[in-house]
């Protein structure tokens, strides 16, 4: 699914970014494959506004056409908590 | 390369980071001196320089990573390579995020160290951060500040001794080796793929990026999940109002309170109230009677120095009275707004709101901040199109804030001019300024190669301006523009009064009638107006006043001013901006249109007064719409089918 798609409250991940450029430019602000998002909100026919933590990113709608998403779970149903990485300081 | 003239011993520091993480209040707290602060990404467009003891310190602007994405990531990238040691600042809250760049810096190997700022603001949001554990993670001295409050600070400056390069990542340093003879800051860069840092050393770049970027993304996710907790929900009221402010259905009716309270502030308030006593009361009844009165003492008022001194366009009193009774306090009441605006984190949300609409004029969301920032000044709103992110939104928007846009100055005569015409003339001048934007945005949009570049933008948290630093940069603000404007109003009362004085007015008067008279149908004295035009537009529209017209007259010559050239400093400002080429491609057809425009409006005008007296606006506004629209219609499908 195409993250043009999401509702409010969706978790996603992100499964493909088309465009190079695009790719670049999202990977700064944490935007990447296989990362876990929530959708925050969504302008109607404007843009996608993603979370992660506490950081939110305005994508634009014709951006958002570009990006290959995964439905992991939405709004109202339960949401599987993440096994937190515990790495011990080398 | 950014502090050329170094001694011995002087260390440079660079304060690095992502956009609006706070380095600019940093830097004002080290080294005591002021840089614009607000509360949006790019605010720093240039490099600051201080000392911080016997060193130098730089602020720089926020990016996101070093790879020559665009021209601030080129010379931060430069910055920090002739660096002795790096600051980067880091927002607490929004880690995740800002990591990405803390890692690269420690992956180059620069001594470096971490002040992690805003940690004031983890709680509310419901998280808690183990400094300890990010130090450890990182290599590098980590040091939590509040910048806005100065707490850190002192220790910030104490532990500048302990920055150390930090330890890079196990997949880079493997791929460093490949690069015995370069430092490892550069070595990393070449293998990122840098063109220009490659070539310096005269080799090929490398084609690691995807592999590093994807290592270091992960990295910067294992270390968030290490020191960063979820302990609550967010519950910070700024995240509520956030929301709010960009859903359509709360945030447009917000949208028009906050737009309907800057125009009781400025357009009522400053522009009324403040400029009636300081133009009205202190200028023309007590400043200027003096000055006549003590020059009159020493020489005749109608010889031509006395005109050139204290006449119609006098030095000692026209010139002065325009600026500190009427420009000083509009432009103060501006900066107050837009200080406002900026600091409480206000405009990229409306940036999210608009992108649809903007969409239609070839630009992204992002553009409504400088067409906000050109209603107060359209100079300083040209600067700020560098936060657009490609060179054809630049370029769209500076050719609309240049033609369409006028600024706070321009709009109080032009609000004090319609305000005496009735409410129908106003409706119908904002009618036309706006389809102008839509119909030569539109038609931009179709005629420049490319596309329009889609809104990705990280949103700042919603904050309560700091009431310290808004006064202090309304105050920066007004008291440069001021400084910059007082020349030029000094050197254009001149020119206007040795053109009366010597009689040249009238010449130009005589030659400029088949534009005036002719095309426009306006009366010859406009010449005079639109000269002034070319210095200052707002100039321009205040000759206006002085000029006896019929109302539809008055109208089109606020019209065509409205459209006419841009201002000295903001014409500088474009060649600066754009390249003198392409800005005198801007300001010739800037030129053109405005009079081709005000010509067009005045035929329709009077040929729907022609039709019926009673009926002249309305029909106006229909012409501009039956005009307008297959402009629209047409650039639109042509784009769909091509």
């Amino acid at each position: 699914m195409l993250l043009d798609k999401v509702k409010r409250g969706d978790l996603i991940k992100i499964i493909s970014i088309a465009d190079a450029g695009i790719k670049q430019r999202a990977l700064r602000m944490g935007i990447v494959e296989g990362v876990v998002l929530t959708c925050a909100e969504v302008i109607p026919a404007g843009p996608v506004v993603l979370g992660k933590l506490r950081q939110e990113i305005a994508v634009g709608r014709s951006l958002a056409r570009h990006i290959d998403v995964e439905l992991l779970s939405r709004a109202g149903e339960t949401i599987p908590v993440a096994t937190r990485l515990k790495s011990e300081v080398c | 390369m950014v502090v050329k003239n170094k001694a011995e011993g002087q260390k440079i520091i660079v304060l690095a980071g992502n956009p609006n993480v706070g380095k600019s209040v940093c830097f004002h707290r080290l080294t005591g001196q002021y840089v614009d602060v607000s509360n949006f990404p790019g605010t720093t467009m240039e490099f600051c320089c201080g000392k911080l003891g016997n060193d130098f310190l730089v602020d720089t602007p926020g990016v996101y990573g070093l790879s020559a994405l665009n021209a601030e990531e080129v010379l931060v990238r430069d910055a920090v390579l002739s660096a002795d040691l790096v600051i980067n600042v880091v927002d607490a809250v929004h880690l995740d995020r800002d990591l990405f760049l803390t890692c690269q810096l420690v992956d180059m190997g620069v001594p470096m160290m971490v002040a992690l700022n805003m940690v004031d603001e983890l709680p509310e949001r419901g998280l808690e951060l183990d400094a300890g554990v990010l130090e450890n993670r990182l290599g590098v001295p980590v040091v939590p500040t509040v910048a806005t409050t100065g707490a850190g600070i002192d220790l910030l400056k104490e532990q500048l001794f302990r920055a150390r390069p930090g330890q890079p990542d196990t997949p880079v340093e493997k791929i460093l080796g490949r690069y015995p003879n370069l430092s490892r800051s550069e070595a990393l860069l070449v293998s990122e793929g840098d063109a220009e840092v490659a070539a310096r050393h005269g080799l090929d770049p490398g084609d690691e990026k995807e592999k590093i970027y994807a290592a270091r993304r992960n990295r910067v996710n294992d270390i968030c999940a290490a020191v960063l907790w979820e302990r609550g929900a967010d519950a910070a009221w700024a995240t509520r109002l956030g929301h709010w402010l960009i859903r359509p259905v709360t945030g447009i009716p917000l949208l028009l309170v906050t737009l309907w309270l800057m125009y009781e502030l400025v357009g009522v308030f400053f522009a009324q109230t403040v400029v009636g006593y300081t133009e009205g009361v202190i200028m023309s009844g007590y400043y200027e009677p003096l000055v006549r009165s003590l020059l009159g003492r020493v020489m005749d008022l109608h010889s031509p120095a006395g005109v050139i001194m204290a006449g119609q366009f006098g030095l000692l009193t026209m010139a002065v009275t325009y600026l500190l009774g009427l420009l000083l306090p509009l432009v103060l009441g501006f900066y107050l707004v837009l200080s406002l605006l900026e600091d409480s984190g206000y405009l990229p949300r409306i940036a999210i709101l608009m992108d649809r609409v903007m969409g239609y004029l070839g630009l992204n969301g992002q553009a409504v901040i400088p067409v906000v920032l050109g209603f107060g000044c359209v100079t300083m709103a040209i600067i700020t199109t560098r936060l657009l992110p490609g060179r054809r939104e630049r370029r769209i928007a500076t050719f609309l804030l240049a033609l369409s846009v006028p600024c706070s100055a321009q709009l109080a005569f032009v609000a004090a001019i319609l305000g005496s015409l009735g409410p129908g003339y106003m409706f119908l001048y904002g009618f036309i300024i706006f389809s102008i934007m839509a119909g030569v945005g539109t038609v931009l949009d179709r005629l420049l190669p490319g596309s329009t570049a889609p809104l990705l933008l990280d949103l700042p948290s919603m904050r309560i301006p700091r009431p310290g630093n808004v006064l202090l940069k309304t105050w920066t603000r007004t008291f440069g523009f001021i400084k910059e404007a007082f020349p030029i109003f000094l050197g254009g009362a001149l020119l206007l009064s040795l053109l009366r004085v010597t009689g040249l007015m009238e010449k130009i008067q005589q030659l400029l009638e088949p534009l005036t008279t002719g095309w426009l149908f306006l009366p010859r004295e406009t010449a005079g107006a639109i000269i002034m035009g070319f210095i200052r537009r707002d100039f321009g529209t205040a000759g206006v006043m002085e000029i006896p017209m019929e109302p539809l007259q008055v109208f089109v010559a606020l019209v065509t001013l409205t459209m006419f050239v841009p201002c000295i400093a903001s014409t500088l400002v474009i060649f600066k901006e754009r390249g003198w080429r392409e800005g005198a491609v801007m300001w010739l057809l800037i030129l053109a249109l405005a009079f081709l425009g005000g010509g067009l409006l005045a035929r329709v005008v009077f040929f729907a007064r022609a039709i019926s007296p009673a009926v002249t606006l309305p029909l106006t506004a229909l012409a501009v719409t039956l005009a307008l629209a297959p402009v629209v219609l047409l650039s639109r499908r042509r784009q769909r089918v091509g």
